[in-house]
């Protein structure tokens, strides 16, 4: 259904086969400065060569450790962060050459966590999703603002002119929801955008993005560290550590059988249904190692249960797992060439 | 300093107020406030329309009614060295005293908040060039730095309002770029951006709103002070010349006359103290009212 | 903290530049020419060009900048026009007697101030928080030149316990008579920092007083005194920079009750200066007076960071 959607939006160029988004090798580099000249000292690797693309219609779920650098991909994803290194190419045009980045905002928005902080509190709600409608030169854009306010379930007469502070959590984030909506985007990028709301209306809003995805032919990016959550809503699923992707592929593959060791232990901390399938192993302890100075290798070695020498010692490059061949991994088990003792034969993860 | 906007949180949630209505709900309840600013509009009224009062020349001295006391018939406040009626000058001399006591203030706002805004959106080079400049002034105490603009440039009203501005431009500065900073790094001014609004439109519409106000009450805390600088500097000579109505000048000239009539003598510092009390109470609730804190 | 102090070391290098530029373009923004002064009436316009040749005028002013300040840096700030002596060593005895006046004023304002400002806020929004709450609006709402009459009104006119004027004869002791004469301006010009170091300390301690470690200490069952001595702790580091910098304060703002007492400070030093149109004794006074605010802040702030852990652990 959202495909003949997306085929309807005259801004489809590429196609359904042409990705909307395809990231290749984003970079993003933070230096810290200190010592007496300010000079730059160290480096925050936050996100190092991430590759990967973003479906028409599907929704793309980002999981991963606080600080793996889900936001900051998000934030590259938008522009708000300048890239160090990588391309974006947006349906088949490359970013900075065939389309400007203040052409594919009209495109790409986003949807922030805080929802108190992403909202201006000197303007009425109406005037906030209002604003990029006019700054874009849209027709009737408070018109459009009541529209909207309308779809996001918050009757415009009685919400229009209130303030932020005078709304719930679930409501502002609606709000910011519908402020997103306002500047008609393809892709819309939503970074914890549930995370700080109550369980109950976190289901609501969630269910309120599955209407409004089809509504409009969405695609959305949803960042979370909530596992649930991002399989009630994913259609893929990529996962994150220390910058780098460790694990991508359709979320019936991956929550069915995992395969990095650290997309495993990110899962056994989920708490089971099953009296009879409990947690009997520990989770992942400790905590991530410090993005300034990343383990050699594999970034998870450190960590990793199975870590044998040549994990610290190259790089495992995405290859394809088990049967699903959209499902990439990047673990030296899975390459029969490593030399990893368990290559070849299946992890018991 | 850090000055942080304390974002309004009100307790009634309900109507379609905005936030400056709240603003002034909050102040009237304020009893102190709302006094000062009663007192402040009459000092300034008077002074406005002193010509319309029925006083006597504020230029007029007489040889033979020297320094009378108060009280004295037909002259309640007595009069000066010179014979001149104090009433007619204490009313006049607000004229002189508020506005160069004052504007110096509302120029450094303007200025001031330009300066800093720019220094904390744009950050990076244009922020260190500002910031620094800013640090050079601050090595001097206020008052040293007027007395030493002002004792440069010599006696006058532009020059004091010259000098003073000076003095209370990188103070607000200041306050406005961490104001700014602070602002800048919230997710609207990101989802604005996002939006694809340029610098200057952001500024108009996400910044300058959240940023002016905490600015603007910071601002309205430094009248009291420029108020007792700027008679201080016509009290030192190097301010409003003689024979202008100014407090701080009256104070200086009627130095002479403290063994013979000190009630005399004191009555334009009670001026300037009653204004910059008023100032200083009124700014208090302001900040109350604005939700400011620092 | 030894990268931090270097740097804050180092840090004074372009703001003492700043200073001394900033002084040095006084006497170049002053309407008129720096020679009026002194220069003989009838002076032909040989005769001036000579003179100016004689005090460098002729030169482009960063040529003079760069010479008057080479000049500094070796403790010369060249002669008074007034008085013909030179400049730095009038300063130096100004200033001594300004630093006595700042000393005794502080040992009045900082006491006081830090004891109401701790009443205020350990009582909070009580009638005492109230009383010192009013005391110190109203002290830093006084014009303190007009205070300062007001004293000599009382006290010196028609009390006469307390002489009005000067600082006694000869070199400053500590003795009777001198310390006779620095009662009243002393006092005077304490009240602006009672009242600023008394609002601070007032939000500073309430403000730690309703943190939750404190209620943690009181749930510990620790004594009112014990959690006391928690909260001076907390409030020491901005407590002392707040005081350094009223110290400063009180140096430069000592200007005007020099004048009203006249007290031979740097204050009269500058009205002198002024009114004799000396603008080398009004530069070099400025110079020095600035330059030592900045050593005052270097102090506050290393002083700071060597109290406040925060500091002394990045």
């Amino acid at each position: 259904m959202s495909e003949t959607d997306t085929l309807r939006d005259n801004r489809d160029r590429g196609g359904p086969a042409q990705p909307l988004v395809l990231a290749q090798n984003l970079t993003k580099h933070f230096p810290i400065r200190s010592g007496l000249l300010n000079r730059q000292t160290a480096t925050v690797h936050a996100v190092d060569g991430v590759s990967f693309a973003v479906h028409k219609g599907e929704t793309l779920g980002i999981v991963g450790e606080s600080g793996c650098g889900k936001s900051t991909t998000a934030r590259l994803l938008i522009g708000l962060i300048e890239l160090d290194d990588g391309t974006i190419v947006f349906d088949g045009d490359a970013l900075g050459s065939a389309i400007s980045l203040r052409d594919m905002r009209k495109s790409v928005q986003m949807v922030f966590q805080d929802s108190y902080a992403s909202l201006n509190p000197r303007l009425t709600i109406e005037e906030t999703i209002a604003f990029g409608p006019k700054v874009q030169g849209l027709a009737d854009p408070l018109g459009r603002a009541r529209d909207l306010l309308g779809k996001v379930g918050l009757d415009p007469n009685r919400f229009a002119h209130r303030y932020p502070h005078e709304l719930s959590g679930g409501q502002r984030q609606r709000v910011n929801i519908a402020r997103a909506l306002a500047m008609s985007p393809r892709l819309v990028i939503l970074d914890e955008a549930v995370s700080a709301l109550d369980k109950s209306v976190e289901a609501q809003v969630l269910n309120l993005l599955c209407d409004l995805k089809d509504e409009f032919g969405l695609t959305y990016v949803f960042i979370s560290h909530d596992l649930n959550v991002v399989r009630f809503i994913s259609d893929r699923v990529l996962v994150m550590y220390l910058g780098e992707v460790v694990e991508v592929g359709p979320v019936e593959a991956i929550y069915g059988k995992q395969a990095h060791p650290y997309t495993a232990s990110l899962f056994s901390a989920m708490p089971s249904m099953d009296p009879d399938n409990r947690t009997m192993e520990p989770p992942l302890s400790g905590d991530p190692p410090n993005p300034v100075n990343p383990p050699s290798g594999c970034r998870f070695h450190t960590r990793c249960r199975f870590a044998e020498d040549v994990c610290s010692g190259a790089k495992p490059a995405l290859a394809t797992f088990g049967n699903h061949p959209d499902h990439l991994a990047a673990c030296h088990m899975h390459d029969p060439a490593s030399g990893h003792s368990l290559a070849g034969a299946e992890a018991s993860a | 300093m850090s000055t942080a906007i304390a974002l309004a949180a009100s307790a009634s949630t309900s109507g379609r107020r905005g936030y400056w209505s709240g603003v002034l709900k909050r102040f009237s309840r304020d009893p102190v406030a709302v006094g000062c600013t009663v007192i402040l509009l009459v000092l300034i009224l008077a002074a406005i329309f002193a010509p319309y009062l029925d006083l006597a020349d504020p230029y007029k001295g007489s040889m033979i009614k020297r320094l009378r006391p108060v009280g004295t018939e037909g002259l309640p406040l007595g009069t000066d060295e010179q014979g001149r009626d104090m009433l007619a000058r204490l009313i006049y001399g607000g004229r002189l005293t508020l506005y160069v006591g004052l504007m110096p203030v509302v120029f450094a706002f303007f200025i001031g908040a330009a300066l800093g805004v720019t220094a904390g959106y744009v950050g990076g080079f244009v922020n260190t060039v500002i910031m620094r400049v800013v640090d050079i002034f601050f090595a001097f105490p206020s008052v040293l730095l007027a007395i030493a603009i002002s004792g440069a440039l010599g006696a006058g009203i532009v020059n004091s309002l010259v000098s003073l501005t000076i003095v209370f431009i990188p103070p607000i500065t200041r306050v406005a770029e961490s104001v700014t900073s602070s602002v800048r790094s919230l997710d609207y001014i990101d989802a604005a951006k996002a939006s694809g609004g340029d610098a200057f439109t952001i500024v108009r519409v996400h910044v300058l709103g959240n940023v002016l106000g905490p600015v603007f009450v910071y601002a309205t805390s430094l009248t009291s002070v420029c108020m007792i600088l700027a008679a201080g500097l016509s009290f030192l000579g190097i301010g409003v010349k003689p024979p202008e109505p100014e407090w701080g000048l009256m104070l200086n000239t009627l130095r002479t006359a403290i063994y013979v009539n000190p009630v005399v003598a004191a009555l334009p510092g009670i001026m300037i103290f009653i204004t910059s009390l008023c100032l200083n109470l009124l700014s208090d609730g302001l900040r109350s009212a604005m939700n400011v804190r620092d | 903290m030894l990268v931090y102090l270097l740097r804050r070391l180092l840090y004074v290098c372009p703001v003492a530049i700043g200073v001394s530029a900033i002084c040095f373009m006084l006497v170049h923004v002053a309407p008129g020419d720096p020679l009026t002064a002194i220069m003989a009436v009838d002076a032909t316009a040989q005769e001036q060009e000579a003179m100016r040749a004689a005090y460098g005028l002729d030169k482009p002013l960063p040529t003079q900048y760069v010479i008057w300040l080479g000049k500094a840096v070796q403790g010369d700030l060249g002669k008074s026009i007034a008085s013909g002596r030179p400049v730095a060593g009038e300063v130096i005895g100004a200033v001594q007697n300004s630093l006595v006046l700042a000393f005794a004023a502080s040992l009045i304002a900082f006491p006081l101030g830090i004891f109401l400002g701790f009443l205020a806020g350990y009582f909070r929004d009580s009638w005492i928080d109230r009383a010192v709450t009013t005391v110190a609006i109203a002290g830093v709402s006084l014009p303190n030149y007009w205070l300062g009459i007001v004293l000599v009104i009382i006290f010196s006119v028609t009390l006469g316990w307390l002489p009005a004027m000067g600082a006694g004869d000869g070199a400053w002791m500590w003795d009777f008579t001198h310390l006779s004469h620095i009662i009243l301006p002393a006092i005077t010009l304490s009240v602006v920092p009672i009242g600023i170091v008394a609002r601070t300390m007032r939000a500073l301690v309430g403000e730690i007083y309703s943190m939750d470690f404190v209620q943690a200490l009181y749930a510990k069952g620790l004594h009112r005194g014990d959690v006391l001595r928690h909260v001076v702790r907390n409030a020491a580091p901005t407590g002392l920079s707040v005081m350094g910098i009223q110290l400063g304060y009180l140096l430069g703002g000592s200007i005007l009750i020099e004048t009203v007492f006249n007290w031979p400070g740097t204050g009269f030093l500058l009205s002198n200066a002024i009114f004799q149109r000396d603008l080398p004794l009004l530069q070099g006074t400025i110079l020095v007076l600035a330059l030592f605010f900045v050593l005052v802040n270097l102090t506050v702030d290393v002083a700071q960071a060597i109290i406040d852990p925060r500091i002394k652990r990045s």
